[in-house]
């Protein structure tokens, strides 16, 4: 199955950072779209083989075990030292011992928003890999395939360009004979890197960064990867140069959406999370597990999630916000301890990395169906904040947004991520770590009285003391789930209505602090798409593209889901149509999550979606082509 | 807070403030008069004040229930939890605040029934901190059904017709569990509660207590045979048992009704806490001196 672009990379947007820290300017997106097989300028003086090129789609297609994800790893990481853009799409079959997997990366020296619908160049291991792949090559690409493992269709010969290399033979001759199978994709890097004129002392240097540790394996790769850069590819067909990257000079880091919400946890001053493994959230507790001692923290692996979420719950009681995770099947079973956070005021991050639902659903594949669990998944009336992260570099600063509301707010925050954004590679602007480190350790002073959920506090937000601290009037409140009076003792149902808007009008002041945010590409028109969270890329390139065929339209993304920010009526209001675009069901009364969220918001009849659920990542002409305005009169229909 | 209030503190070396129990009383209690909960209660303040620890080292974390009620009854730190979750939330704050003084309160249900996983787990980790589980062989709040300490045929409202599920046996459980310390006392006999609380807070891991504590209420008369002033029998585990003989304490377990009542099991297996900070100190001696950032710069380095 082909399995195509993915969102975004975002540069602005408000991330609101705690006490001693600046807000920070990133810089803006310059769009530059030149694809590769649309440019065959060749620079004066250059060998007329050699073209110059601004961008390139490479699909890999093999089985897992081929190592086809640290091939793509090596090209992310090359890309993001040589101060170009990348971003990467990746499918992982969901059984262990292996089967069909691609890793799809797209370089650039300009802006890149998804990982590419088409590819310009595939690189096929084997028979399947070929036939199931060759439909998302661009008309013209090329298939570079393994000659002793694919048969290459007669038919096709004329649509895709076809160049045949013995990579399993050739591998084996380069390595010796032991290594069957293995270093095939070294030998692949290898002639990747011929084709692109690739830095081959940055690429040595990866490899050996890599595994540098295992000697026998460091050999067998630089063996192969010579081997697949002497093949001389050049007397087949031409090579390409990238373009200089335009983010010269600009220290980047790669990694995925995982390790960028991990990091910032850390960063943002979190030493003490607990969580139960579930995919696609695991690596993030691996990631802390292994890291946070070194900062003086610790990561515990709980019984099971409702475990988690109560230890997490009392480390924050413990006096420093500390997070959970899990995936929509976890958040289901922390829901009620969510509730007790959102009753006991009890600061908390919560990260879902969503997939497929409901129940086991689609494990692998992704989803934004827990948009409506993350909001209303409480009993009760249990207003909490809901933020989404829309690239992966997003989820580094939305972590930090995250620590700094719960602890402002002293209410749990759930961050929304998904599978997609989970496992997708992107570099970006290396983030200053001595400004946006953040130090939060609790501090036990004594305090003449502690009544934390004082009726009078002008925010509405309850102020724990943490454990430690002298009280000195020896009054001890208690952090309760019961309906409580100031200091945490039960009381009457006459106290309910003042404690349960205290709670909510806690969370109003908080949306009137949030900007809504910019449109993308045009203030007012025809169509306005909504988006949120990971899908930001494939909708902003889809924007320009219909833009580019006349059509009025533009875009919004909200990063704060709950409460929402300030203003959307009015940005609404410039719009004849107001399209939300989800990767989730049209549900019982045909609109998606946030259609729903927005049509009981605003009460606006224009607001419709725009969904869809095959646990794939939008491709930029399926949005393009159901924005359409016959498709939009079609959906008029409700 | 006011500057004014700093300058009246007691400074740190003069000599603190003696806590009194009536520090130590907090909010009224509510239960029942004659539910056995009273006597587990009036003993932990005992123990508060002969321990003296200062009222903000305490943390009295329970969840729902009766019993779980505990935490608004003393004056110093308090979580009132949800039901059956107490011993994880316990363990958070453990982990990260080894200053205090970590004590969960609950029920029966709320011990072996609804966080019969947690309760197991936590021993298996042994997180320091002590738990009280008052065992009333009955959910008393919830008014009368069936717990999992219910002997058969006890007649509640959700077996109307006499209970038919084997009921746990909280000694045995806590045994296969791993955890570290574990004795059994009785409502009625103060001064043994008392010296098995303090055992246990003596204990560096997890000390756990079954108390017998009867609910006056729905199960009148349950622990008669274990309290010689209702003409039964309090029998203490002979001096002769090895507390860290496994086998042995899960046969003295296995004991008929009303059983055996002091320490049946002690090992001093590392605690969860010394284990994770063995890992710190091992991590952070990579990392000498550095400040957070820039242990964060060297892992960015890693990733370009
Ligand atoms: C999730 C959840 N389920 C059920 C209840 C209702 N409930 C409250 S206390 C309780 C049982 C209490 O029994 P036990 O733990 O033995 O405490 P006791 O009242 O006997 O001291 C139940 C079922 C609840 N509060 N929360
Ligand atoms: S119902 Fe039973 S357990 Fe609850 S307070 Fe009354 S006597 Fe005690
Ligand atoms: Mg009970």
């Amino acid at each position: 199955m082909l399995a195509c672009s993915n969102a975004s990379r975002v540069k602005s947007g408000d991330f609101l950072y705690g006490e001693g820290c600046h807000f920070f300017a990133r810089h803006q997106p310059v769009l530059l779209f030149i694809a590769m097989s649309d440019l065959s300028v060749t620079p004066p003086g250059a060998s007329p083989n050699v073209k110059k090129i601004s961008e390139a789609v490479i699909r890999f297609a093999g089985n897992s075990q081929d190592g086809i994800q640290s091939l793509g790893g090596f090209l992310a990481r090359l890309a993001g030292r040589s101060e170009q853009e990348v971003m990467t799409f990746m499918t992982i079959p969901a059984t262990i011992s292996g089967g069909p997997s691609i890793f799809q990366v797209r370089i650039a020296s300009g802006d890149v928003l998804t990982s590419g619908d088409d590819a310009d160049v595939l690189l096929a291991f084997y028979q399947h890999s070929y036939e199931a792949h060759i439909g998302s090559l661009k008309k013209g690409g090329i298939v570079v395939y393994d000659s002793d493992q694919v048969q290459p269709n007669p038919e096709l010969q004329s649509k895709y360009r076809h160049v045949g290399v013995p990579i399993t033979n050739l591998t084996v001759e380069a390595i010796g004979g032991t290594s069957k199978d293995k270093g095939k994709n070294m030998y692949a890097l290898g002639l990747v890197a011929k084709m692109f004129d690739l830095n081959v002392s940055k690429l040595e240097a990866l490899i050996t960064e890599r595994f540098g540790s295992k000697e026998v394996v460091l050999r067998n790769s630089l063996l192969a990867f010579h081997a697949g850069y002497s093949y001389s590819l050049g007397n087949l067909i031409e090579t390409f140069q990238f373009v200089e990257g335009h983010n010269k000079g600009m220290q980047q880091v790669v990694m995925n959406g995982n390790e960028a919400l991990a990091y910032g946890l850390i960063a943002a001053g979190v030493r003490f999370g607990a969580a139960y493994p579930i995919t696609p959230w695991t690596d993030v507790m691996e990631i802390m597990r292994r890291e946070l001692p070194k900062y003086g923290g610790v990561f515990v692996q709980c019984e099971d999630e409702i475990a988690s979420v109560s230890m997490a719950l009392g480390a924050s009681y413990g006096g420093r916000v500390a997070v959970t995770g899990s995936s929509g099947p976890g958040i289901a079973l922390k829901s009620e301890a969510i509730s007790w956070g959102v009753m006991a005021e009890m600061p908390l991050v919560v990260i879902d990395v969503q997939r497929g639902g409901p129940s086991t659903g689609l494990p692998t594949a992704v989803e934004q169906s827990d948009l409506n669990i993350a909001v209303f998944g409480g009993h009760g009336d249990s207003p909490r904040v809901v933020l989404a992260a829309t690239s992966v570099e997003d989820c580094f600063y939305t972590a930090i947004e995250a620590v700094n509301i719960a602890r402002k707010y002293s209410v749990p925050v759930i961050v929304l991520s998904d599978q997609a954004l989970a496992t997708r590679i992107e570099a970006f602007e290396h983030p200053n770590l001595q400004k946006v480190c953040q130090d939060i350790s609790p501090r036990f002073d004594p305090v003449s009285e502690a009544k934390p959920y004082d009726l009078s506090a002008p925010d509405g937000v309850a102020r724990h003391v943490p454990p430690g601290t002298p009280i000195l009037n020896g009054k001890y409140p208690i952090a309760t789930g019961l309906e409580h009076d100031e200091m945490g003792r039960p009381a009457s149902p006459k106290l309910h209505g003042p404690m349960v808007a205290k709670r909510r009008k806690k969370l109003q002041l908080l949306g009137a602090e949030l900007k809504a945010p910019e449109t993308y590409a045009a203030k007012e028109g025809d169509i306005l798409l909504v988006g949120w969270g990971s899908t930001l890329g494939p909708i902003r390139e889809a924007v320009d593209r219909a833009r580019a065929d006349g059509e009025s339209v533009a875009a919004l993304h909200l990063r704060h889901i709950s409460p929402l920010p300030n203003g959307l009526e009015e940005i609404f209001a410039r719009f004849s149509h107001v399209i939300t675009v989800e990767m989730n069901d049209e549900g019982l009364y045909g609109y998606g999550q946030l259609a729903g969220l927005l049509r009981s918001r605003y009460c606006d009849p224009k607001i419709r979606s725009l969904n869809k659920t095959d646990g794939l990542t939008f491709k930029v002409k399926e949005i393009v082509e159901r924005v359409g305005k016959d498709a939009i009169a079609a959906m008029k229909k409700f | 807070m006011s500057e004014s209030v700093i300058e009246t503190l007691p400074v740190a070396s003069a000599a603190p403030r003696k806590v009194t129990r009536k520090d130590l009383t907090g909010e009224h209690s509510t239960w029942c008069p004659g539910c056995g909960d009273f006597s587990v209660l009036a003993l932990y303040l005992k123990l508060l004040e002969k321990r003296q620890f200062p009222q903000e080292s305490v943390a009295n974390v329970a969840g729902i229930g009766c019993s779980s009620r505990f935490p608004y009854f003393v004056q110093t730190n308090g979580v009132h939890y949800i039901h059956g979750r107490a011993l994880p939330f316990a363990t958070g704050i453990s982990l990260t605040r080894p200053d205090l003084h970590v004590f969960v309160f609950g029920g029966d249900g709320d011990g072996f029934s609804i966080g019969g996983n947690h309760t197991t787990h936590t021993a298996r980790k042994n997180v320091n901190m002590t738990y009280v589980v008052m065992d009333n062989w009955v959910y008393g709040l919830t008014k009368n059904q069936t717990s999992p300490t219910s002997p058969l045929g006890s007649k509640t409202k959700t077996d109307i017709w006499g209970s038919v599920d084997q009921p746990i046996n909280p000694i045995k459980q806590l045994l296969a569990a791993g955890a570290t310390f574990i004795a059994r006392t009785s409502s009625t006999n103060p001064n043994h509660l008392l010296q098995m609380m303090e055992a246990a807070v003596d204990h560096e891991g997890f000390g756990v207590i079954e108390c017998l504590s009867e609910c006056v209420h729905f199960n009148p008369g349950s622990f008669d045979a274990a309290s010689p002033r209702t003409n039964g029998k309090f029998e203490l585990i002979p001096a002769s048992h090895d507390v860290t003989d496994e086998e042995a304490a899960y046969k003295l377990a296995a004991a008929p009704f009303p059983g055996y009542f002091g320490i049946f099991y002690k090992s001093s297996r590392p605690t969860k806490n010394k284990l994770e900070a063995d890992i710190i100190t091992a991590q952070q001696s990579k990392t000498q001196g550095k400040q957070d950032w820039e242990i964060m710069q060297a892992s960015f380095g890693k990733m370009k």
